[in-house]
């Protein structure tokens, strides 16, 4: 090797070419080069991201969507038994990932705080390369990535979020949303709740003081006095509450005989147990017997209030029980994982990251655009709720809406809830310019390069 | 620049780990199993800035003079709120949201700081932290159609927007510097290495070196020295028939401006301000910040928040699976249980981890990572004069 000479003038020459090669070829990550869209998936996988709270108030709902999305993942990636795959009307999806790319995922924690929640979905587009973000318990995180989404160039399928402006003056392009609303809520209870009550009644509302609350508030009231009932009061309470009983007391006074909790998680527990405490329950007003309602339920929320939720009306998306084919493929497989029934939470998620890679599937590309296109007025059936449109004018999902009823002989600790009526869709429908969402605009699409 | 030696030494190697945070932060090639822990992303880089510039104006009023304000996110969350109205109303231009967002949030520290500081020790730690507990509520319910409430605010298509309108620049909605998107990147490909450097990175970081440069100034002024008096011994301060609360006051109010810096500054990188922003445990966040750098030292809060927001955005976010992966060459049961183990510390329990590591670093370094960071340099120094010592083998007894 005598011919080999390592001099000075060489070894300059040799690394300002390498380090030339390396430094020419800087990508502009706004550019993202032939694909034409941000965190376009390289090699043969993909990558999701999960934002779901893991901390905070929302914890165990966080767990249960967590669950929910690595049940997804199994199923589009081919393992397990399926799930809804199989009853899924649309047959795009193969179990061969998407698009054929095996399903990645990073997860992270929203901390239930849009700060947080978008500092941890930023960090998923960013450094991991997430392609879609999904997930969330709360409508003001669920609007805070929802719009980071949209600057940033990638798909929002949002989880857990029930108040109006989800879809309605905060709605974006790139979001969509599968759960139910506090319209929907308003406009499913209000006929049972004219059957079961009549419609001579004096409602009294405590309502959680943020948005969800209001728009709940809002809806029920709007419903409720469309069919005759009057509202006595309502009153708003502070969202960190425990004790209700101050709240509940003037109740008695004010000669109201429906007293609505627009209450949602632990408020919900504490308030509904503070009211059957007062013994609101065995009172009779204006001759009637005192009632209770609840608009939106949760199993895990009815979990928490023990015996207290017998015989209470409220509203829910889905629910374990349900007969139909996609609900109990869901229902077998998520239990043969993990021991339990899923909650509703679980199944909206597990539902959004099937819907999402199937958009993926038919669109035959991840471009945001592309999916976006592919699931405006998207109809499809299997998954639990029946016939199901994904409107293009506000990204929302319009199904059949559940109205539930606390189990008087609850057979189990996950038996908690039973079924009274599934209002049919057309009677939760609204127009996409109705007031109660009036105010926003979806804007265009944007792929993020 | 009116710096010692000493100082100026400090300030250069701040400005340069800045400049070079994307290298330094990205210290493992994509794809390694390490990967994982490379924080060299636009997101956090930014948060580990702007947090800096919160712990260091935090550390004026809390390392210098004493007094312990547990309401300091209120003023970082009123100036977000001043940012991203100033965005809505006028521009996407991030001038005026940063410069209103410090003046807003003044004039709100003067009037906290005007009631506030009537009292002293814990009865002050509970007036701020009462203030701002308000200003939370009032964020979150009652201001709902300033504050946007629950939901926050975001700029939306069809804000006014008057100066964008008027001068016709562009429609975006993105922050930008006249016309510099905050959000674009530049990655430079090294081998398997993919630095990213940012626009909105090396603005907040710019912003910072001049922070800490204010910074070091107020330390070494008459003022300051003024405000170190406040902290050995108020009353003797007050018996030698000084008046010294113009001083706290100015004190207060300076870093309620860094407060409101740091908000401009979250606002102008991601456009979004809400409530939790002023919720209590974001001021407690800032004083474990400054304790766990070093309070009272200049670079320890900025230290400290680098270390904080780190574990937030890195460990929170190591799930089970990443940990299967990492531990998939051991045999079965030593792998499960190392899962078991380490589970807990990690994804959802990075509170916990912190934790332990915060109870560490008080109890044995109570001066913060500063004290750690002299410790071991003393540790390098000692070994060098007992080499040369006259005693040692070469210098014969007698």
């Amino acid at each position: 090797m005598s011919n080999m000479k390592l001099t000075r003038r060489g070894l300059i020459k040799t690394g300002a070419v390498a380090g030339a090669t390396g430094l020419a070829l800087p990508t502009y990550l706004r550019a993202d080069g032939h694909a034409g869209f941000l965190n376009a998936p390289q090699g043969s996988t993909v990558t999701l991201g999960f934002n779901v709270p893991q901390s905070g108030p929302y914890a165990d709902e966080g767990a249960d969507e967590l669950r929910a999305y690595e049940l997804a993942v199994e199923h589009l990636n081919g393992e397990g038994d399926g799930g809804m795959m199989n009853t899924f009307t649309s047959k795009a999806l193969q179990g061969n990932g998407i698009l054929g790319k095996k399903v990645e995922y990073v997860t992270g924690d929203t901390q239930t705080k849009s700060d947080a929640a978008r500092a941890s979905a930023k960090s998923m587009i960013e450094k991991d390369g997430a392609i879609m973000i999904t997930g969330g318990s709360s409508s003001g995180v669920a609007v805070a990535v929802q719009a980071l989404c949209q600057e940033a160039g990638v798909i929002f399928m949002a989880g857990l979020t029930h108040s109006n402006d989800t879809t309605g003056k905060d709605k974006r392009a790139n979001g969509f949303r599968h759960f139910f609303n506090s319209y929907m809520s308003g406009a499913a209870l209000a006929p049972v709740l004219q059957a079961a009550y009549g419609s001579d009644r004096k409602a009294y509302h405590l309502t959680a003081d943020y948005n969800w609350g209001y728009t709940t508030e809002e809806a029920v009231r709007t419903s409720t006095e469309a069919m005759g009932w009057e509202t006595v009061n309502t009153v708003l309470t502070p969202l960190t509450q425990t004790d209700f009983s101050s709240y509940i007391a003037p109740v008695l006074q004010s000669g109201a005989d429906v007293l609505v909790l627009n209450h949602y998680g632990g408020n919900m527990v504490n308030s509904l147990t503070n009211a059957v405490q007062f013994g609101l329950r065995d009172k009779q007003v204006n001759g009637k017997n005192f009632e209770i309602v609840v608009p939106l339920y949760s199993r895990l929320m009815a979990k928490g209030a023990g015996a207290n939720v017998k015989g209470i009306f409220g509203s829910t998306n889905w629910h374990w029980s349900l007969q139909d084919e996609g609900s109990k493929a869901f229902v077998k497989s998520f239990g043969t994982k993990y021991g339990f029934p899923p909650s509703q939470a679980a199944h909206t998620c597990y539902v959004q990251a099937l819907l999402y890679a199937d958009a993926v599937e038919r669109a035959g590309t991840f471009n945001p655009c592309g999916v976006v296109e592919a699931l405006e007025g998207f109809e499809f059936d299997g998954m639990g709720n029946g016939p199901t449109l994904y409107r293009a004018e506000d990204h929302q999902c319009f199904k059949d809406v559940l109205v539930v009823k606390g189990k008087e002989e609850p057979t189990s600790e996950f038996d908690l809830l039973e079924i009274v009526e599934v209002t049919p869709v057309e009677q939760v429908t609204y127009a996409p310019d109705h007031p109660q969402f009036a105010g926003g605009s979806l804007g265009t699409c944007n792929p993020g390069a | 620049m009116g710096l010692n030696k000493k100082d100026f030494t400090l300030l250069l190697i701040v400005a340069i780990l800045c400049l070079f945070a994307p290298f330094i932060l990205n210290p493992f090639p994509e794809g390694s199993a390490l990967a994982q822990f490379n924080a060299g992303y636009p997101d956090l880089m930014q948060r580990l800035v702007i947090f800096g510039i919160f712990a260091i104006g935090f550390n004026i009023l809390f390392g210098l003079t004493g007094y312990l304000s547990f309401g300091h996110a209120a003023f970082l969350g009123v100036g977000s709120y001043a940012a991203i109205w100033m965005m809505k109303l006028l521009t996407m231009n991030v001038i005026p949201a940063i410069v209103v967002s410090v003046l807003v949030a003044g004039v709100f520290s003067l009037l906290v700081g005007w009631i506030s500081l009537r009292r002293s020790g814990i009865y002050f730690s509970i007036l701020t932290l009462a203030f701002a507990q308000m200003s939370y509520s009032l964020a979150y319910s009652v201001l709902t159609p300033i504050t946007g409430g629950e939901t926050g605010l975001q700029p939306k298509v069809d804000d006014p927007r008057i100066l964008d309108r008027v001068l016709e620049i562009s429609t975006s909605q993105r922050a930008n510097l006249f016309g510099l998107d905050m959000n674009t990147s530049h990655v430079v490909r090294l081998g398997d290495w993919a630095f990213t450097f940012n626009a909105g990175y090396y603005l907040a970081a710019i912003v910072m070196l001049v922070a800490f440069y204010i910074s070091i100034r107020i330390f070494r002024s008459p003022f300051g020295m003024m405000l170190r008096a406040v902290k050995s011994n108020q009353q003797r301060l007050n018996y030698t028939g000084l008046n010294s609360k113009p001083y706290t006051l100015a004190a207060f109010v300076i870093s309620g401006m860094y407060a409101g810096l740091a908000g401009g500054l979250l606002v102008a990188m991601d456009t979004q301000v809400g409530a939790e922003r002023m919720f209590w445990t974001a001021s407690g966040e800032v004083v474990l910040m400054t304790i766990l750098g070093g309070a009272g030292t200049l670079i320890g809060p900025v230290l400290g928040a680098g270390f904080i927001k780190y574990m937030e955005n890195i460990v929170s976010k190591i799930n089970k699976s990443i940990l299967e992966q990492w531990f998939a060459f051991m045999p079965d049961g030593i792998e499960d249980l190392l899962i078991t183990l380490v589970y807990p510390f990690i994804g959802k329990g990075w509170h916990l981890t912190l934790g332990i590591l915060f109870m560490l670093v008080v109890i044995f370094l109570p001066g913060g990572l500063v004290e750690g960071g002299q410790r071991v340099g003393r540790l390098f120094k000692r070994k060098k004069p007992a080499d040369d010592k006259p005693d040692g083998k070469t210098t014969p007894a007698e």
